[in-house]
This record gives C-alpha cells, structure tokens and sequence, in this order.
C-alpha cells in the first residue's frame, strides 16, 4: 500500500479525530471489531516456512496452513477456543509476570501516552493498558470469579474469532519496547503481554511471515537473510575489499577458526545491506587494530533473534547455537555486535536458557587485561563494552576530525535500554569518536522511543504504520536537526540502522543512520594505512 | 454509565445495612457476624491469591533497567534504577512503594502542529494517589485505638498529630480530609482524563465510590450524627471481636453499622480485585528483580529440553559450499569418484 504524502501524514497525526489529539470515540471498546485492510497488517507467514518450523525437533508449529487476515474466515482449528485457553491457562502456570501482570492493573492511564504506537496512530487500542485489556477481559471471564459471577460488568468477555482477530491486529502493534513498563507503579510490561498473545496465536497457526521466515532461515542456514556460509564469508570479504580500497590496509577475516580466543557474533544485517555494512566494516577495522584473535562463525551467524518475536522455544532453540559454536570451535568467550533485541537475549534470556557456558572463561580483555566481571556466568561482552574499555586505557588511536563531516545524535535502541541498562557506554565512545549532541530528555534514555518497526515489524506492507509508530522518534531527531544540524542518527542496532533509516528518508531528509562502530572505524588510525581524505568516512565512493 | 452504576451499589449497601441493623436482633448480624465473616475472606483470599502468584514460577530474568547498569569502572552505575545486589533492589522496592516512584516520572505528551510531540511532566496522578494512600494508611492505623487495649503509643502518637489543627468539635483528622478528598480527586481524573475515562471499568470506579463513601460515614459519625454514637460501646465491641468475644450493649446509631458494613464489603471485595495490587506491586518482576542476569545465571524450572539445529546437519547440507569457499570443516568431502 502507498505510503501517504508527508503533508498528508502529518496533517493526519495531528488532525486526525483520535484519542489521542483528543476525540473520546463513542462507543465501548468491546463493541469496536477490528478491520483488516491491505497496508493495516503484516502479511501471514508462509505456509511452507510454518511446515518447516514444525517439523523441527522442539518446536511446535501447527496448523500450517493459507489464510489471510482479510477474509472471514481464518481457517481456525475446530478446536481454535479450546487450544487458545488451554494455552493461556498453561502459561499461567509458567509465568508468575502474567498472572501478576493481569491481576494488578488499575487502570490508572499512566502508561496510556507513553507507548509510540498510540501517538502515532491515536488508536485506542494502541494504549499499552487497553492491549493488555484485550487478554485480560478474557482472562476476567474464565480465570476469575468475579469475570464469572458478573462477566462484562466486571470487564470480562468471552473468547470469540473477533477477539482473536483483535489480538492478531494489536499483537503486531506492539514492539515489545517495554517504555510502558516503565512508566507502570507496578513495572506492568506490556511487552510481557504482546510476548504471549503471540505464542498464543501461534498455537493456532496465526503469525507474519517477516518474523517466521526469518525464524527458520536462521535456524537451517545460521542467519535471518539466509545467506549460505560461502556467500556469507564472500560478503564479509567484500567489506575487507572495501577497507583496502579505502585505507590501504588488507584485512583477512577469519571464518569458524578453532581456538581462536573470541567469537565474534553480530546481525547478519550489518554484513548484508546498507548501512549496516559500514558498521560491519568498523568492526574489522577495529579488530585489525588491535590485532583481536577472534573468528567469525558461519554457523551462528546470527546476532538477532526472531524466536524473541516468536514464542520462548525457538527463541532457545536459535539461542542454542551460539554456545554449541563457542564450545566447537573452543574459544574463550563471546564478543557480540551491535543490535538491540539480540542483546534483550543474550543479557536475560540466553544463561538462563541454555547456560551454564561453563566451557568458557570469564570475558579478559586481550588488549587491556580488563575483565568483565558483569559477565562472569555468559562470557558475552557488548562490543560498545568492549570499545569503551579499550579507548579509556588509550589503545585506539583515534582522530575524531575524521568524522567531522557528521554531526550525530544517539538512538537509545529500547532493549538496550530498558533491559539491559547498556546507556553510557555507547556515550562514551560518542565523546571520542565524533561531536553529538542528546536529543530531547523525554525522548533518551530509559525513556527511548522505539524506532516504530520493531519486533520483527520492519516490512514493508505496514508502512504507514511504521511511519505512524516511528513518529516520535523522528520527532525528537528533528528536533535537534533543525536546532544543533545533526545530520546522523546513530545507534547500537541493526533493526534501527534498517528501520530508521526509511524513517528518517520519510520524516526528515538528509539525516543519516549509522552504528556506533561505524564512527569508530572512521576514527580509527590504522597502522600503516594510506588513507587519503575521505570526507565521508567509510561511506566515501572511490 | 458505569460510574452511576457505582453509586446506585453502594447506595444499595448503604440501605441495606442501614434499615437492616434497625430490625430486632439484627445488630449482632451487622455488627459480629458480617465482620467476621469479612475478615476471614479478606485474610483467606489475600493469601490465597498471593499463594496462587507466588505458584507460577518467574523463568527469565526481565527486569526493566531504568538507568545504566553495572559494568565497567568507569561507567557510573545507577544502582537504584539498575540494581545488581539484593539490597540495591530492596531499596529500589521501597521507595517505588514508599513514594510511588515511577508514577513521579509521568509525562503528558500532546501533539501539535508541524506535526510536533510535547512531554510535559504531570505529577497529579502521583500528588493524587499519595494523598490518597498515605490518608489510607494512617486511617488504618489510627482505627487501631478502637481495637487494642491499651492503646499502643504510635497509635495515640498517629492520632494526636493527625488532629493537631483542632478544626471542629472534635477536632477532624486530615487524612480523612485526605482519605475523602484523594478519592473524590481520583474518581474526578478518570471522568475528566478521556484516556483513562475510555478504559475505566465499572471495578475502578467503585472502589473508589465506596471508600469515598467509607470515609463520609465516618466523618459523619464522628462531627454529625452523634446520637447513639456511644463510644465505649463500640470500643467494646471492637475489642470483643478481637478477643473473640463480641458483646453489644446498648443501641448504637445506624449509621455505625452502615460504615462497618462498606468496610466489610471492601475487604470482601479486596482479595478478587485490583486492589491486591497491594500484594502484587512486591512480587512484580520487572521490578523485583536484579539486573545481574549476565554475572549470576537465573534458572527457569521448565526450561525445556531443546537443542539447536546441530552444527553437523548443516555441515552436511552446506559442506560442498563451503570446502570450496575454504571454510574449514569438520568432515571432509568423500572422495571423488570419476
Ligand atoms: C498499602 C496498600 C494499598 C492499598 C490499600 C491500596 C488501595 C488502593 C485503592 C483503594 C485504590 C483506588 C482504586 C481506584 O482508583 O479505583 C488504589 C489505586 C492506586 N494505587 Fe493503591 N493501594 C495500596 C498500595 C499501593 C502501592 C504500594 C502503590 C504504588 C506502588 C499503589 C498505587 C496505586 C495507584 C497508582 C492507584 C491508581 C489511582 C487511580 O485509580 O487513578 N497502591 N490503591
Ligand atoms: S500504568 Fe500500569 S497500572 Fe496503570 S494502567 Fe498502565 S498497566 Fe495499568
Ligand atoms: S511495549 Fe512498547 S509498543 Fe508495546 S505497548 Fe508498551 S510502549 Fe507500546
């Protein structure tokens, strides 16, 4: 679907009669159904990709079949009412956070503003306490007393094919960004909530093709994009081609070395498309100069983790191979790219799902001797960890006049952020490597905004959605693009260097989008490099 | 529509237990035997659904971090909003409960022309909910002196300090002021903020309709309607419920057993609604939970037994490829046969 004109979208936003600039809809929620068009929702996955998922030991996947969310009828199981509360009851069982999660609310509207969603589109629906009220009426109604002794009066309602309808739509309006919770007196995530309406549907065979295609090409090929390992190494060597090009410098990137000291695991998007690939080419360059024994891995070459956007068990199952490589190629620990999500993994879920990583050793800097203590139990650094270490013992010969083309600004990515506390370091690198200035406080931080599209919904049938969600994000850029000139975003993610960078083409031109380690490798002087002036960085064409 | 509905509720509790108690014999059911049977489901049913809570296990480690956790030396650690040790999380616990620390974070965005996002701080939620909860507090507290003899010293202490402005005959607390004023102020906000007007269910508006009106029948008690309000009657009573062994002497005012029975309907109410936020806000997890999750390994006790798409199996689907990419490989190619 065509994406509206900017005037268009922007008169929209403000004007457009929403809760949110101010029009109180009419009628109850409960009687509002939802309504699938073309360019509303994200296409379903594949049949064949959901075929193949479920043929894959640990993971269930059934009711692969064609649907679409447009007609009538999806299709359902006979029995789709019977799995959906079955399921629910199950994972009541299993997660202490939604039970309390669906008890505690008071619906006292603190997180009702706070989710970009909602300020984008004004949906009702879109405020983090009404998603969360989508299940919990449901929950109201077989789960507890009161749900059943007074049913709607008490908020309650039963499960019906609108109902599921309804979670499908608003399920995939969420990215598990988690600013809500932030906000909540009693920490309710909705993130919590979106993560388990989704496995829910998924017992149904409802879900999107942008996340499950990804979900099986990584686990049969080792990354999102499919790439085989020959075309995977080739295009990390198209960047080495790159960098001798730019620099001078030939650099030979290692692929599934054993024992070598460190793994190296980032995004396979940072080695597969612009920007990324200039953030992967800061990472070799860093890697040349401080001569790290590292390899990388075709196997687990993948940082991300679309089993996040999915259901807990493929999120261990895709998990699983980074420690299964580890321990293969006998290295001592792990060292991880830029990306948000994929750092949401690693930093709560991964020890806890295929842990103890006790065939590795405490992460120690080569270079510094530091060690990082925060990572005594996974033996995975941040790679911006790693960075800031090295430039506060002054083993990085940077010159930050090489980047004075940029004028950046820094995207707190939200699970970074909020669930993982990773803010200062990233910062810190910034302060060495270029001149930046924060965006607005509101809008950094534990306070980020999300980039719109993620969790796995970067695609491009949804556009106007993104653009919608992505909003008070480019809000805040424009902000300091109109007053401070900036000129690039930059950022730890690789959703967000993809993501932002159609987000900031659509709401404010001539701002760019780059990782951190991008900027780090325009900085860095290399031994022996015969780099001429390149005034655009690594970016430069020759 | 719901609110309304709100008010007619407890206008009916308020009749009931108000021509109920005038009926021959029936103070001991209002003033004994509701309260019992009150205390009991509030007691069994707070514990029961802490007991159902504390069953499900937490299997991952989802703190929400709201400042820079801990990591290198350099990096200053926010040790409240990020805590890596027990005491770092209790202390983050206690001032969310103490001074509802992440409500005072609240912003109001707006959006304007150009399109432009505003976030303005908005404390009235905050101001609103501890006026409110602290009146609560103190209220609970300070009925104690009904319940204990003698009477403890903080409570004495509680009371004397909550009238120490001696406006009126007796002199009236403020946290009843605050008590009725928070939740008339409460119960304003969601009919004027047309957020959270669209997603107020009749179970929000009525508690607070109800201790609204918890808190005007006692005040009318104690400043207005004093005939047959006899003191050390009820004291008695209060203190012969506590030592299991109630006693009614005299006839005490209606309006005394209209106020008990909103209480005992509150506490009834409590365990099977939000209000066990109380008990919730201490076990949840995004809250309670020590952003450590890379030093020190959380255990799930359902992890399920899953293992990766083997390094093997995709060996021998891609070993071809690879060999020639020079990939080295576990297994080498069988020899050619030509
Ligand atoms: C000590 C025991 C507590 C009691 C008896 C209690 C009781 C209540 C009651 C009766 C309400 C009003 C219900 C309503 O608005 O419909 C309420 C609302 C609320 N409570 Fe509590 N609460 C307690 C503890 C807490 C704690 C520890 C927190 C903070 C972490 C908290 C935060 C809130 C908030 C934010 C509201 C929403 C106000 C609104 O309705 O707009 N409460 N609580
Ligand atoms: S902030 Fe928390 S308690 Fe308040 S409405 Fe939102 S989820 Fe419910
Ligand atoms: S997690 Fe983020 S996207 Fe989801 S409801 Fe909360 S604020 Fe909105």
């Amino acid at each position: 679907m065509a994406v509206p004109k900017l005037e268009q979208l922007s008169k929209s936003v403000v004007q457009g009669p929403s809760l949110a600039t101010g029009a109180i809809p009419t009628r109850d929620w409960m009687d509002i159904p939802v309504h699938f068009k073309e360019g509303n929702y994200a296409y379903p996955a594949k049949k064949e990709k959901v075929e193949y998922l479920d043929s894959q030991k640990g993971l269930s996947f059934p009711n692969a079949r064609i649907w679409s969310p447009e007609d009538d009828d999806w299709k359902l199981p006979e029995d789709w009412k019977e799995i959906i509360l079955n399921g629910l009851k199950e994972r009541l069982g299993k997660f202490r956070s939604l039970k309390i999660f669906m008890d505690c609310c008071v619906r006292c509207g603190a997180c009702a503003d706070k989710c970009h969603f909602f300020l984008g589109t004004g949906d009702p629906k879109n405020m983090p306490v009404m998603r969360a009220e989508l299940l919990r009426s449901i929950y109201r109604n077989d789960f507890t007393l009161a749900g059943k002794l007074l049913g709607r009066m008490a908020g309650a309602r039963e499960m019906t094919v609108g109902v599921l309808k309804e979670w499908f739509m608003y399920a995939y309006q969420c990215t598990e960004c988690r600013r809500c919770s932030v906000f909540c007196p009693y920490g309710i995530d909705t993130a919590e909530i979106t993560i388990i309406l989704r496995e829910l549907l998924h017992l149904v065979g409802v879900g999107i093709n942008w996340i499950l295609e990804p979900v099986s090409n990584s686990n049969r090929t080792g990354n999102h994009m499919g790439l085989q390992p020959h075309t995977y190494k080739d295009n990390v060597e198209f960047l080495a081609d790159d960098i001798e090009n730019l620099t001078g410098v030939r650099i030979n990137p290692p692929f599934n070395k054993k024992g070598a000291e460190v793994l190296f695991i980032t995004p396979s998007a940072d080695v597969f498309a612009e920007p990324g690939l200039y953030t992967a080419m800061g990472y070799l360059i860093l890697f040349e100069a401080i001569g790290l024994d590292y390899t990388w891995s075709t196997y687990a070459s993948e940082g991300g983790n679309f089993g996040l956007f999915t259901n807990n068990e493929s999120m261990k199952k895709l998990n699983a191979k980074m420690y299964a490589e580890a321990k293969r190629l006998g290295v001592k620990w792990i060292l991880g790219g830029e990306c948000g999500h994929m750092w949401r993994v690693l930093h709560q879920y991964m020890d806890t799902m295929n842990g103890p990583a006790d065939f590795l050793e405490v992460p120690k800097s080569p270079i510094t001797g530091t060690v990082f203590d925060n990572t005594a139990s996974t033996k995975m650094v941040h790679i911006s960890e790693f960075t800031a270490d090295l430039i506060k013992h002054g083993k990085l010969k940077l010159d930050k006049s090489r980047n004075s083309h940029v004028k950046a600004t820094f995207h707190d990515s939200c699970n970074p952020a909020r669930a993982m506390g990773l803010l200062d370091e990233p910062r810190y690198i910034l302060d060495h490597v270029v001149d930046w200035v924060e965006m607005p406080e509101n809008t950094i931080r534990e306070q980020t905004f999300c980039c719109g599209s993620g969790t796995g919904l970067n695609t491009d049938e949804i556009m106007e959605l993104r653009m919608r969600s992505g909003l008070p994000r480019a809000n805040a850029v424009k902000y300091v693009h109109e007053k401070h000139d900036v000129n690039m975003l930059s950022c730890v993610c690789a959703i967000d260097r993809a993501t932002l960078t159609s987000l900031m083409d659509y709401w404010n031109p001539g701002v760019r989008v780059c990782g951190i380690s991008e900027l780090v490798g325009n900085a860095l002087v290399l031994e022996g490099e015969t780099r001429g002036e390149l005034d655009d960085g690594l970016r430069t064409l020759l | 529509m719901k609110y309304a509905f709100s008010f007619l509720a407890v206008i009916v509790l308020i009749l009931i237990a108000g021509v109920g108690s005038q009926i021959a014999g029936m103070p001991y059911f209002f003033g004994v035997f509701v309260p019992y049977v009150a205390i009991a489901i509030f007691l069994g049913g707070f514990v029961y659904r802490v007991v159902q809570w504390a069953k499900s296990p937490v299997p991952f480690s989802i703190q929400t971090t709201c400042g820079q956790g801990k990591s290198l030396e350099f990096i200053k650690h926010n040790r409240l909003e990020a805590p890596d040790t027990t005491a770092e999380v209790v202390a983050r616990m206690l001032l969310e409960i103490f001074t509802f620390r992440s409500l005072f974070r609240n912003t109001k965005s707006e959006i304007h022309d150009g399109p432009k996002i505003t976030y303005e701080s908005s404390k009235w939620l905050w101001l609103f909910g501890i006026v409110f909860h602290y009146s609560f507090l103190i209220v609970v507290i300070r009925h104690m002196r009904l319940f204990l003899n003698p009477v403890p010293e903080v409570v004495a202490f509680l009371d004397w300090a909550d009238s120490m402005f001696e406006i009126g005959v007796p002199s009236m607390y403020m946290t009843t002021a605050g008590l009725i004023g928070g939740a008339a102020l409460l119960f304003s906000r969601r009919l004027v903020n047309r957020h959270v007007r669209y997603i107020s269910l009749v179970n929000d508006y009525f508690p607070l309709v109800l201790i609204f009106a918890i808190g005007v029948t006692g005040a009318l008690m104690r400043h207005f309607l004093r005939d047959g309000i006899d003191i050390v009657a009820i004291k008695q009573l209060a203190v012969g419920l506590v030592t299991f062994s109630p006693v009614i002497n005299g006839e005490i005012g209606a309006i005394f057993y209209i106020h008990v029975f909103l209480v005992a309907t509150l506490l009834v109410y409590f365990p099977f609604s939000k209000l066990m936020h109380l008990g919730g806000v201490f076990l949840s997890p995004t809250r309670n939970m020590k952003n450590n999750s890379r030093a020190v390994r959380h255990i799930n006790p359902w992890n399920p037994d899953i293992k990766p798409h083997s390094y093997a199996g995709y060996e021998d689907e891609f070993r071809e490829f690879m060999v020639d990419a020079g990939i080295p490989v576990e297994k080498e190619l069988p020899a050619q046969k030509d």
